[in-house]
C-alpha cells in the first residue's frame, strides 16, 4: 500500500527554511509520500538533497523528488506581475512538489505537463500512478 | 543564507575587495554519470598533457572535490583563459549500496562506496558558493527534467553563477540536443563527446563567452 500526504502551504510558510526541510523528510521517513502545495526555494531543495545524504543509512536510501511548477514563458505579462506579487506576499505556493522515499518510489518522471510516478512492489517495478495536470 | 545573499549582492555589485584574481574556478556539476571527470580529464590532456580524475561507467566514481590549479587555455586569438578546474561529485537524491552490488562489487567495498558518495554529494553542494563559473554537464541520452538537474541550475541561478550546460554523449544515437536546449531555454547549451573530443572546439569558445 502506498500512503500519501498532502502538505498544505500554509503548514510550511512560517517555517525557517531548517524546519521546513526537517518537516518534510520526517514525513518521508515515515514511507509516505509527500504532495505539497508550492514549492521549496532553491536553496531549500539544495539543503533537502543535503540533509537526505546525511541521513541515508542501509533503512533510509533517499529519495525521489519532483516539482510541478507553471510554464512562466507560457504567461502573459498580467500573470506574471500578478504570480510574482502572490509570491513576495503570501511565498511561493504555485505549482506542486512530490517528495517520495526511494525505497518505494521507483522514480518520477515530469516531462513537464505530465508527472509520472513509478512505484517499487516487493522489488518488483509497477507503474503505479499518473498524474496529469 | 545571509551568506550566499551577501555573495550574490557583492556579484551583482561586481565588487571585490581583494582585488581581481589571477584565475578563477570553474566548476563542473551535475548528476552522475554524465561525464564531469571524463571532460575534466578531456580537458586536462589537452592543455596540461595529463589526466585528472578515474573514470567508471559505475555510478559515484568521483566521490571527493577534485581540482587542477592553474589550468591555461588559449582561444585562436591567442587570448588565454586561466582558471582552476573542480571536479566534483554527481549530486543524487538517493544512494543505495545494493544498486552497487548489481554491478558486481562486495558487499563491503559497496557499502563504502555508498557512505563515500554520501559524503561526495554534501561536499558538491557546499563547495556552489566557491564557484566562479559552472558548467552544468548533462547526459544527452537521458531525460533532462530530473530535478536534480533544475536544482542544481536554480542554485547557480540563486547565486548569480554564470552558467554553460554541455549536453555530453552527443556521439551516441539516443542523445538529443534539441530536448535538452528545450529544457533549458535560457542557457547557452554546447553538444559534445567528452569521450571523443566532438565539438571540443566549439566548448573551449563557449568558456571563453561565459568568463568574459
Amino acid at each position: 500500500m502506498v500512503t500519501f500526504k498532502f502538505i498544505p502551504f500554509y503548514e510550511i510558510e512560517n517555517l525557517s527554511s531548517a524546519k521546513r526541510v526537517n518537516k518534510l523528510l520526517k514525513v518521508v521517513k515515515e514511507d509516505k509520500i509527500v504532495i505539497m502545495e508550492g514549492r521549496l526555494r532553491s536553496q531549500e531543495e539544495a539543503d533537502l538533497i543535503e540533509i537526505t545524504m546525511e541521513e541515508i543509512s542501509p533503512k533510509f536510501k533517499g529519495i525521489e523528488l519532483s516539482v510541478i511548477y507553471p510554464e512562466k514563458s507560457q504567461q502573459n505579462t498580467l500573470q506574471k506581475v500578478k504570480g510574482a506579487f502572490a509570491t513576495v506576499l503570501l511565498g511561493d505556493r504555485q505549482g506542486l512538489t512530490i517528495i517520495g522515499p526511494a525505497s518505494i518510489v521507483k522514480k518520477i518522471e515530469n516531462n513537464p505537463d505530465q508527472i509520472e510516478l513509478f512505484t517499487k512492489d516487493n522489488g518488483n517495478r509497477n507503474r503505479k500512478k499518473n498524474k496529469k495536470r | 543564507m545571509v551568506k550566499s545573499f551577501l555573495i550574490s549582492l557583492l556579484k551583482k555589485l561586481n565588487f571585490n575587495p581583494f582585488g581581481r584574481k589571477s584565475h578563477v574556478k570553474l566548476g563542473l556539476y551535475g548528476p552522475p554519470n554524465g561525464g564531469k571527470s571524463t571532460l575534466a580529464n578531456r580537458i586536462c590532456m589537452d592543455w596540461l598533457g595529463e589526466e585528472m580524475s578515474s573514470v567508471s561507467h559505475i555510478a559515484h566514481e568521483t566521490r571527493e572535490i577534485k581540482i587542477k590549479e592553474k589550468v591555461s587555455i588559449k582561444n585562436k586569438k591567442g587570448k588565454e583563459l586561466t582558471f582552476s578546474l573542480v571536479d566534483t561529485p554527481g549530486i543524487s537524491t538517493k544512494i543505495d549500496y545494493e544498486d552497487f552490488l548489481k554491478k558486481g562489487m562486495k558487499k563491503v567495498e559497496a557499502k563504502k562506496r555508498a557512505k563515500e558518495a554520501t559524503k561526495g554529494v554534501i561536499d558538491s553542494i557546499k563547495w556552489l558558493d566557491d564557484m566562479d563559473f559552472v558548467v552544468v554537464i548533462l547526459d544527452a541520452t537521458k531525460d533532462p527534467y530530473s530535478q536534480v538537474n533544475i536544482t542544481i541550475i536554480g542554485n547557480l541561478q540563486a547565486r548569480n553563477i554564470p552558467v554553460l550546460i554541455a549536453a555530453n554523449k552527443v556521439d551516441l544515437k539516443k542523445s538529443s540536443m534539441d530536448v535538452i536546449k528545450a529544457a533549458f531555454p535560457q542557457y547557452n547549451v554546447v553538444g559534445i563527446s567528452a569521450k571523443y573530443g566532438k565539438n571540443i572546439e566549439e566548448f573551449y569558445d563557449e568558456l571563453f563567452r561565459l568568463t568574459k
